[in-house]
This record gives structure tokens, sequence and C-alpha cells, in this order.
């Protein structure tokens, strides 16, 4: 992508049907440390890299609870994240209020989508610079969301965003279809490995990474450091073993580039539009 | 010409007693079960008691339908509250909480004549008792509703302190234990059901300490 006289504006559109703001703004969630998710019949894990700036600052929280059967992990701008996390809350605080029930997750996606056009449109607005995994459940069963920027969402089975997430892609492509039967111990694992391959060799330690679940009788938690530690090493997965694939390694040199990696799966147009992913 | 009045009123009332004791490391809330209107009986089996926050609970009477909408008011603050603050609401905080609602309302109040109880930051009971706009005051043990004007005196005799101005109200626990408070507050019950049309059907009562919560239920006399 490179600068050019139509992306000043977000309410202006290239000769090409593009809207370089939001683009942008899908860049921004590339930036952003990796968050996955993955998803069963009856659980939801989130799990997302945790670096800090520096050895002295503290880490950032990239997933919140938004109530007991909704839970979000977030990449690229952290404080729009922790914004929409607010609104969510809010959402969900209010239909309960109004219903005495949980609202249903794909309602909240899809305002949380409505809210997030409302700033691709206007402008005097930006778009919001962060990317949403949306686990929750409800009566229709256990759902793993994505909200982007431009206010397209999506449901998947698995997905991974932020920088070095093709890693985590690529073991998801791998295993999901297993996912649906999983036990929720086996999700946690998976969810642990896919993080470990986006560290490239790095070792994966609780204070690198967060993991949360949510399912059937299990509200929305985040686990403490010391269950996530016991895990890693239960499955032994800190990362003195050679990776799963040596091919890993390559795909993941790939993402350094500034070309956009993501849309590795629907590579052959390049003139395609990102937004259709 | 005389001023025309409305021929109805946005209230009603619905009865019923809420009692509250603090003790030295534990809390007793109770209130009766019997929800009325005018002369009649609605139901025996109507819980006045909400719990707010993991050490807070309220018991309210007066007009269920504002209660009922309090008690939701205050649960959507402390969702709030957990999620800003990663931790539940204390006793005390949940009193400003509470106040502050019912002033909120100060020129259409809630009708709900409330009393809550807890344990303190530090593991004390506490109880707050409060007017229907909010003000209120934390005291050792609290009536409201229709039977408080039978069994507060009677409170008074079996636990106020010899002299108020030796003691301040936060530290006036009762030195009663768990079980003989309890025990006084079904005798409370039993004699405000005596003489109150609106009390009656059954007492529920909840002791929280430090071990959590405890419900028990005493059946009281039904006429």
């Amino acid at each position: 992508m490179f600068r050019n006289q139509y992306d000043t504006d977000v309410t202006t559109w290239s000769p090409a049907g593009r809207l370089f703001q939001v683009e942008y703004a899908m860049e921004a969630v590339k930036q952003g440390s990796v968050a996955i998710g993955l998803r069963s019949k009856t659980h939801i894990v989130l799990a997302c890299v945790n670096k800090a700036n520096s050895e002295l600052s503290s880490h950032q929280r990239k997933i919140f609870k938004v109530d007991d059967h909704i839970g979000v992990a977030i990449a690229g701008l952290t404080a729009d994240g922790r914004v929409l996390s607010r609104y969510m809350r809010s959402e969900c605080i209010n239909y309960g209020y109004t219903y005495e029930s949980p609202l249903p997750v794909g309602r909240l996606v899809v305002q949380l989508a409505d809210k997030a056009q409302v700033c691709t449109q206007r402008s005097w607005k930006r778009p919001y610079g962060v990317g949403l995994l949306v686990a929750g459940l409800d009566e229709s069963g256990a759902h793993l969301y994505y909200n982007c920027p431009s206010g397209n969402y999506f449901e998947y089975q698995a997905f991974a965003i932020g920088s070095r997430s093709q890693a985590a892609k690529t073991y998801l492509e791998r295993k999901f279809e297993k996912f649906t039967e999983s036990s929720r111990d086996d999700l946690v694992k998976d969810a642990l490995f896919a993080i470990r391959e986006t560290l490239q060799g790095e070792k994966l330690t609780s204070h690198v990474c967060t993991v949360a679940v949510v399912g059937v009788g299990e509200a929305f938690n985040i686990l403490d450091q010391e269950t996530v530690q016991t895990l890693i090493n239960e499955f032994e997965i800190s990362g003195e073993e050679a990776p799963i694939n040596e091919s890993n390694v390559e795909q993941s040199g790939g993402d350094g580039d500034g070309a956009a990696p993501d849309q590795r799966g629907a590579a052959a147009e390049e003139g395609a539009a990102p937004m259709d992913i | 010409m005389p001023k025309e009045h409305a021929n109805w009123s946005p209230y009603d009332n619905n009865g019923g007693t809420c009692v509250a004791i603090a003790g030295s490391d534990y809390c007793v809330i109770a209130a009766d079960t019997r929800m009325s209107t005018g002369y009649s009986i609605l139901t025996r089996e109507y819980s006045k008691i909400c719990k707010l926050a993991d050490k807070s609970f309220m018991a309210s009477s007066g007009f269920q339908a504002d209660v009922k909408a309090l008690q939701k008011v205050l649960s959507s603050r402390h969702l709030i509250y957990q999620h800003q603050h990663n931790k539940q609401m204390s006793c005390p905080a949940m009193a400003q909480l509470l106040s502050n609602t019912l002033y909120y309302k100060r020129f259409f109040p809630y009708y709900a004549f409330n009393v809550l109880g807890g344990l303190d930051s530090e593991g004390k009971g506490c109880v707050f008792t409060y007017d229907a706009v909010g003000s209120y005051e934390r005291v050792g043990y609290s009536a409201q509703g229709s039977g408080a004007t039978l069994i507060t005196p009677f409170l008074d005799n079996q636990l106020k302190s010899p002299s108020p101005l030796l003691l301040p109200a936060k530290d006036a626990v009762t030195p009663l234990s768990e079980t003989e408070a309890v025990d006084l507050v079904k005798t409370c019950f039993a004699s405000a059901t005596e003489r109150d049309i609106y009390t009656g059907d059954s007492v529920e009562i909840i002791i929280l300490n430090a071990n959590g919560v405890r419900r028990e239920t005493e059946q009281l006399r039904r006429d």
C-alpha cells in the first residue's frame, strides 16, 4: 500500500473503489500483537501474546470480560479496544436489565459492526484501529466472531489476528476440523500451541501470554498465570522442542514484509480490496 | 374552583417488615414473605431480600414494583463497578450507592423502605437504614416496614447500648452471638405477626459471616 492522493479522508473513494483510510485501519490491526480464538461445540478459548514495551512497564490488557457469557480479545490500538469493550459491556447490561436474559452474541457483534461502519462514513471521525475476536455462548451454541475496523464481521471456527498471526492460522487450519468435538482442555492446549507458533522460537511462558475460556457451565474467565504455566509445562510446549513444521519458519518470515500477508488464502488477485476478507 | 386531584396513585403499599442486626463478625438480614394490597394477600411466598454483592444484602418493604426496579438498578451498577475495578463492592460503598440512587429520584421517589446488611471490609457486621429518599445511617440494628413500630422498641430494649454518647454508632454491633441474634429475630417476627396484619406467613432469614451465606425460613401465623 503506497501513499496516494485518495487516502487523506475516510470519505474519499479511490478510483478503484477502495477506502484507503479503512484499509490503513486494518493495517493497524495487523501491527498489533497476536490474538487467537478457537471454538468447539461447547467452549471457546481466547489467547493472546502480551508484549510489554520494555522490561520496566506492565503488559497491556488485551482480553476483556464483557459479560458472564461473552469475552473479547483485541489486536491493534488497545485504547480503541478498551472503549469498544466498555460499549459492549454497557449493551449487555442494558439488555440484561430490560429482558432479564443474556444478550445473544450474534446481536452484539452486529451492533458492534454497525458502530464501526459509522466511523467509515463520517468526515469528522476515523475508523477504530482495532480488530476484535468476540467469543460468546448463547442459546444457539458457542460462537467466535471477528469484527473488523471496516464494519464487517465473520464467524469462525478458529482465527488469529495481529502480527505473525499467519503462523497461528496455519496451525489452526491443520487442526480445526477436530475442534468441534474437542474437550475444553484440548482446546486450551491447541490455543497455547497456536500462540507458540507465533513466537518464532521464543520461549512460551505464562508471562508472555494470556488465556481465557468461556463455555457451557463455565462463565467467561481469564486463567491465572499459575494455571497457564502448569498447562504449558504439562503439554511441554515451552518452545524448547523443534517447531512442528520447518515450513512454518518460512511463512512466519513472510509476515515481516509490507505486502499484505493475510490475503494468502485469496492471494491470486492482488488488486482485490483487502476488506473482502 | 378547588383543585382537581388525580383519581389514581402511582404507588401502592405491599406491606411487610424487614429487620437487620449487625454482629461482631456476622450480620442477620430478615424479612417476612407476605405480599399484600389493601386488606388482601397477593402471595404468601415473596422474597423481599436481594443479594446486591457478595457481602451486601438489601431487604426492602413498601411498594414492591419500585423495590424490584431499585434492585435491578443497583445490580446493574454493581456489574459496571466489577468491570471497572475487578472486584466486588464493599458494603459501605454499596450503602452510599443506594443512598445516591434513592436521592436521584427525590422528586418522584422509590416507595421503598430499605435496610442494607452485610460485612464491612474488616469482616464486622454492618447495617444501614434508609428512608425513601436516601437519608441513611450506619446502625447496629434496624427495622423497616409495617411492623417496624412494633419491633424497634423491642430491639431497643434488647440491644441498645446504655449510653449512646459513649459508644459511637459504628461500634454498636451487638454483643450477641450469631445463634442468639437469629433467635431474637425470630422472636421479633413472631411478635410483630400477632398485631400487624400485614406481617406473617413466613420469615426469610439470611445470615452472613466469614464462612459465607446461610438461609433459614421459619413459618409464621398465616392469619
